[in-house]
């Protein structure tokens, strides 16, 4: 009887023991600018070769702009980076997808759109929410620039073995409550640093029932409930989705994975270190209303007071986050009114997230109040998706702009940024001090509620609109 | 890696839970292709009163006199004291490249992140985990004592206190060694690359449709 962690873990031992540390085989290396040219350096400095260029696919994602392309980046030193990407890989036969290649988009996003991400894998990139690619029954998790340069190096990671969470999540969603939602809600429960040390396996009746986008913005979420890896076993729906992308089998080969893949679940019987049982039925819209991702409440609920909490620390940093984010204890959440509206970040700008999306926009316009709202597709074909079923002009419609494909406001690296003290509705998955400009307000929610809020100008229910 | 055996240094403390790698060094940094240069952005956004940028000289720049850090008498820390869960979010290795480049070679804490604490080692930091307890009331010397410091021994893995109490803290044994004689963990692994290229092989036959 095995768990799901522990059939991966054990696929990848190249050296030591079953337990412990171990030096892990990795079989896919996704690469991105910003994390990777230092590792570069010092790999050519010490006069060594990637093990296996074909395990890694590069793209450019959290700097490049997201308006006009074609006179390229405006800022020297993002297109530095950028170019220093290409050069990379262009030296070392790796595959990218360039800035204006159609296939171009977050990371995390294009790896499964691609088939580049496949049950059973081990998945690491340079960036934290790599915990996304665990949806497809993957040891997936983000790594550090020195590790960059290790896998590149030798294929392998030594690295220790994670406790195991289980999260069971059992029961009907409500109409109007998403992944996002249930996310935030996890988060809510176990906080920031309930996952650290564990890699969570989410698995119930709920979970069985998302799609795979939905079950890549939950695993997308595992890292900001602490934990490294968010996983979910192979079913149908994984199999289905999977099914003719470019990087996926074919033929016989796809029947042989197929029934490899099928094995890829926790063994009944198995035992986790910890697990936590939530009740989907009683998850309601989750709004944050702190800086940080477990200071979250639903929509119909109020910020909370820091005279009532009695632990100092706890207290301190709740007055201060209510200070950051400019709002009252006690205020009703319904009453927090927005500037701008962010739609998108590896969490939430796949076609199912803007569909959900512009259902809400269509036919309505953006509150007054609202100085800017976009939509950031995660990728070049998402955006053309979006286009083919005519979305693009529901949002432009109803005053959002439409924008090309990258990390934008969800990190703001690029242009795309809160001036200080603007509040902003946002999609991504994290509101810490400063993340989408300096002295910015971020309040994370679903598509449907930041559409919601961008219509009425405040958070509202999706079912008053 | 640089190598790390101890130190007998100043302690800055920063009491706040969940610091996080955007706080620690801030996204508009992250755009330098270099590994070094990051302390004079270390917590650029609390340690300054203007939006700090890529290249704007510290001359310029206006401290802000309310961060703990500025205080005078933390300046030239080695140890930084901190609440649990620091380094928590982004999987930037340049919040302990920053925290290096400043002149911290040590933090404790309660807890760290995963990802913040394994970088850490990578790059020669030492983030050592104390009980809430003792945190606290290392807390409270410092607070009390101007030019406090600790003692750090990674090999006897201890911290002295200025009275002379000893805590010990846990640290896997492979880190140890490899932080005790800045090996370089590439050409470790390298040593079994028999190992890693029979292991390949054979995933070649069994999972071919990993490598197309
Ligand atoms: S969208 Fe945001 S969280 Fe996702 S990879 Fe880009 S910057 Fe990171």
């Amino acid at each position: 009887m095995q768990t799901l962690y522990n059939k991966l873990w054990k696929n990848h031992v190249v050296h030591g023991g079953a337990d412990e540390t171990a030096l892990i085989y990795i079989d896919r290396h996704l690469v991105h600018e910003v994390t990777s040219p230092q590792a570069f350096e010092s790999l050519k400095i010490a006069g060594r070769k990637p093990w296996r260029q074909d395990s890694v696919l590069a793209v450019a994602d959290h700097n490049v702009p997201t308006t006009n392309r074609t006179n390229g980046i405006g800022d020297p030193v993002s297109r530095l980076q950028v170019e220093t990407l290409d050069r990379n890989c262009e030296e070392l036969g790796i595959t990218e997808f360039k800035m204006n290649d159609l296939r171009q988009g977050i990371v995390h996003v294009i790896g499964p759109e691609q088939g580049a991400t496949l049950p059973g894998m081990t998945v690491v990139c340079g960036d934290s929410h790599t915990s996304t690619h665990g949806a497809f029954a993957c040891l997936a998790f983000g790594i550090g620039t020195s590790e960059v340069e290790h896998v590149l190096a030798t294929q392998c990671l030594s690295i220790k073995k994670a406790l195991e969470m289980q999260i069971l999540v059992e029961g009907k969603l409500c109409p109007g409550v998403t992944a996002k939602d249930v996310a935030l809600a996890i988060i809510g429960e176990i906080g920031t640093a309930g996952g650290t040390g564990y890699a969570i396996e989410f698995s119930g009746d709920t979970i069985s029932d998302l799609s795979m986008e939905a079950r890549m913005t939950l695993c997308n979420m595992a890292i900001e409930a602490g934990a490294r890896a968010g996983m979910i076993a192979v079913d149908d729906t994984t199999i289905k989705y999977i099914s003719g992308r470019p990087f996926a089998p074919k033929g016989d080969l796809w029947e042989k994975a197929v029934s490899y893949w099928r094995t890829l679940r926790t063994d009944e019987g198995a035992k986790f270190d910890h697990v936590v049982n939530i009740n989907a039925t009683q998850i309601r819209p989750q709004v944050t209303w702190g800086t940080s991702p477990e200071m979250v409440t639903t929509v119909d609920g109020r910020v909370p007071n820091p005279l009532k909490i009695t632990d100092p620390v706890k207290r301190n940093d709740m007055q201060r986050a209510l200070d950051y984010m400019g709002l009252v204890p006690d205020m009703l959440i319904r009453e927090i009114y927005l500037d701008k509206v962010f739609i998108g970040s590896c969490t939430n700008s796949r076609i199912e997230d803007l569909r959900v999306a512009a259902e809400v926009v269509k036919g309505r316009h953006i509150a007054k109040n609202i100085k800017l709202a976009m939509v950031v597709p995660g990728s070049g074909l998402v955006k053309l998706q979006a286009e083919e079923e005519g979305l693009d002009k529901v949002f432009l419609k109803a005053g959002f702009e439409w924008r090309e494909p990258g990390c934008s406001m969800c990190l703001a690296m690029n242009d795309d940024y809160l001036s200080p003290r603007e509040r902003c509705a946002s999609t991504s998955n994290r509101n810490f001090e400063g993340r989408q400009g300096q002295a910015g307000r971020t309040h994370l929610v679903s598509p449907a509620m930041a559409a919601a809020a961008a219509v009425a100008g405040h958070f509202t229910d999706i079912q008053n609109i | 890696m640089e190598k790390f055996i101890g130190c007998n240094g100043l302690v800055a403390p920063l009491d706040r839970a969940n610091i996080d790698t955007d706080a620690i060094i801030p996204k508009q940094f992250l755009k330098s292709i270099e590994r070094s240069g990051f302390g004079r952005y270390l917590f650029d956004e609390w340690r300054y009163l203007d939006h700090g940028e890529p290249g704007k000289e510290v001359a310029q720049r206006i401290l802000n006199p309310d961060f703990i850090l500025n205080q005078n008498r933390f300046q030239g820390a080695q140890i930084l004291l901190t609440r649990a869960n620091f380094g928590c979010g982004s999987s930037r290795e340049h919040a302990p490249w920053a925290l290096q480049d400043y002149g911290f070679q040590v933090i404790i804490a309660p807890s760290y992140a995963d990802i913040f604490f394994n970088n850490s080692f990578k790059v020669g930091l030492l983030p050592i985990v104390l009980k809430e307890g003792v945190v606290d009331q290392i807390f409270r010397e410092v607070d009390l004592n101007v030019g406090y410091s600790l003692a750090v021994n990674l090999k006897e893995q201890t911290v002295v206190t200025p009275a002379g109490e000893v805590h010990t803290f846990d640290i896997d044994s492979f880190r140890k060694e490899n932080l005790l004689n800045g090996l370089d963990e590439i050409g470790l692994t390298l040593q079994y690359a028999s190992e890693i290229k029979s292991f390949e092989d054979k995933r070649r036959i069994e999972q071919p449709w990993l490598f197309i």
